[in-house]
């Protein structure tokens, strides 16, 4: 792709995340955090591809380690957020 | 299919639909409802995308990745586990450092082999645009990782909240900034390591030095910010690699941290600017302290209040970060149930800052099973504090200062507040009478005839109230 095909995705996902989070009930706030912080961790796409490739092996290693942080913000991310948002009930109708 | 090449269709429409699993997962928070639905498009979203990435490489190193991710997913999922929801902030500033040391090992290793990353041109030279990218990447990565351990620690306690001031870090910040910047741009002419890893090192020194002088009640912006540059750093990744994946992503987080700072700084009536320059609270203490001390006020005891607030028809309780400290929110649970069989009408008034991130106090509550229907916001409560019988303030002090509306000269002046004097009578929870809020200014509020000062550790004055009930 060149780079004004991906610039043109980037301007209009920022348009697309300022709409989307100003839509964020407030009380969410932290799960939307939490969250974020799992998503942005697709950067383990990045190192995957570094410690897959042969050719150099400190780019693998350095590959690797960069897999394992992002795996810890993946997996935590996610589990976390789940666990605030199954705390966030209705009143019990009597 | 051996060498995988980026413009293969169906992997692009695989990392764009990843996106848009992104784009839902944080659509579903607009309701509580609908967010649990949303967690679990996240998880396919970044599913797809690690599944993609997999099948379309030529994997050398399998049981590598395999082990690696293993060992870093157990230790995420336990930590999220066993996390406390009080030490939420910290977590949080800890999982950004990790995002922020991700991006800095992923440009430090598409330097080292960008041949896997196709990024080279015919010579063996790194595309110019490539490299630029690559720079920021790796700045905003450096920057996001320190300044995150920084803030981690001050939220944990292991560093105090006070703000550490440099001489002259102004000069050295922006001095630094702007050497960052220009080796960036040097680096497109000239790919020689020094430059790249002197761009790194110093961009690790920004993240520290512009963290350390801002103060403990600006750490909501402060997290809120580093959540925003985790993004853009993913988004600078993105660029490297043409990932739709990781652009849309990046782009998602960083507005999201960037519209959190900006609701954050407003709440507090201060721009953005102020807090990073930092410093907030440090002298203010000073000027605010002295003359107050000796004016007379009420104490009460836990049987006063819970008397009151039982002949109450409605009472507003308002949490802050003392709430927090103390883990009082079960046993405020407790009271609230018990003045609602009272026949009480329980709301709870929340002010945006209060606590050390967004939705801190909102999160809290929920895990004490407090309804998030009798959960409100600033302005959607603040007209209700005139008719109501009590506002049952605990560990919150700023947030309810009355200053912020009248004296020009008060630190916080200007700062939107939630109007607890208005209510018939004021319950004030607080350690002792000494302390002053984060902002160090005395609350007007403690003198007046309407307030009750109960001074004790909130959660033992809430269960002092509940036994008395």
């Amino acid at each position: 792709m060149d780079f004004i095909s991906i610039l043109s995705i980037f301007v209009l996902a920022c348009f697309v995340g300022y709409y989307v989070v100003w839509s964020v009930t407030p009380a969410l706030h932290t799960p939307l955090m939490a969250v974020t912080n799992a998503i942005s961790s697709v950067i383990i796409v990045g190192a995957l591809i570094a410690s897959a490739a042969a050719g150099s092996p400190s780019a693998k290693w350095l590959g690797l380690v960069g897999v394992a942080l992002a795996s810890v913000n993946i997996f935590g991310g996610f589990a976390v957020t789940a666990r605030m948002l199954a705390m966030y009930k209705k009143k019990e109708k009597k | 299919m051996h060498e995988a090449t980026p413009v293969n269709p169906w992997v692009a429409l695989a990392y764009l639909i990843a996106g848009v699993c992104f784009i839902l997962a944080l659509r579903g928070l607009s309701s509580p409802e609908s967010s649990r639905r949303g967690n679990r498009f996240g998880m396919i979203g970044m599913g797809l995308a690690v599944g993609t990435t997999l099948i379309t490489h030529e994997i050398a190193s399998l049981p590598e990745i395999g082990g690696a991710i293993a060992i870093g997913g157990v230790i995420g999922f336990v930590i999220a586990r066993k996390i406390a929801m009080t030490a939420m902030p910290q977590l949080v500033a800890a999982f950004h450092s990790l995002v922020g040391m991700a991006a800095v090992l992923v440009a430090a290793a598409a330097y080292q082999n960008p041949e896997a990353f196709h990024i080279v041109d015919a010579a063996g030279q790194i595309f110019a645009v490539s490299r630029v990218e690559m720079g920021l990447g790796i700045a905003i990565g450096a920057i996001t990782f320190s300044g995150s351990v920084i803030a981690f620690l001050k939220l944990n306690g292991n560093m105090s909240g006070k703000p550490i001031m440099l001489p002259a870090r102004h000069f050295i910040n922006l001095g630094t900034l702007a050497a960052i910047l220009g080796l960036i741009g040097y680096f497109v002419t000239d790919q020689s390591p020094w430059v790249f890893w002197t761009v790194t090192a110093l961009s690790f020194l920004i993240g520290f030095l512009l963290i350390i002088p801002i103060g403990g009640a600006d750490m909501p912006v402060v997290v809120s910010m580093l959540n925003s540059y985790s993004g853009w750093a993913a988004a600078a990744m993105g660029f490297t690699l043409s990932n739709t994946a990781m652009i849309i992503t990046g782009a998602l987080v960083g507005s999201s941290g960037a519209i959190l700072s900006y609701i954050m700084c407003r709440a507090m009536n201060r721009s953005f600017i102020s807090v990073i320059a930092g410093g907030f609270g440090a002298e203010a203490a000073i000027t605010g302290g002295g003359a107050a001390t000796d004016r007379p006020w009420k104490r009460g005891s836990a049987e006063d209040a819970a008397f009151l607030m039982k002949q109450a028809e409605s009472v507003i309780i308002i949490p802050g970060y003392g709430m927090a400290v103390a883990q009082a929110q079960h046993a405020l649970r407790e009271m609230g149930d018990l003045l609602k069989e009272e026949g009480v009408k329980v709301k709870y008034a929340i002010h945006p800052v209060a606590g050390r991130m967004p939705g801190h106090m909102n999160v809290l509550l929920a895990e004490a099973s407090v309804p998030y229907d009798e959960v409100f916001e600033l302005e959607d409560i603040n007209s209700e504090f005139a008719q109501a019988d009590v506002a049952f303030v605990i560990g919150a002090n700023d947030v309810t200062n009355p200053a912020a509306k009248t004296d020009k000269t008060s630190p916080i002046y200007g700062m939107p507040v939630l109007d607890v004097e208005k209510a018939k009578t004021v319950l004030f929870v607080k350690r002792s009478m000494g302390g002053v809020g984060y902002a160090g200014v005395d609350n007007e509020v403690f003198y007046m005839d309407n307030t009750m000062m109960l001074l004790a550790d909130a959660k033992k004055m809430v269960e002092d109230i509940v036994k008395s009930l």
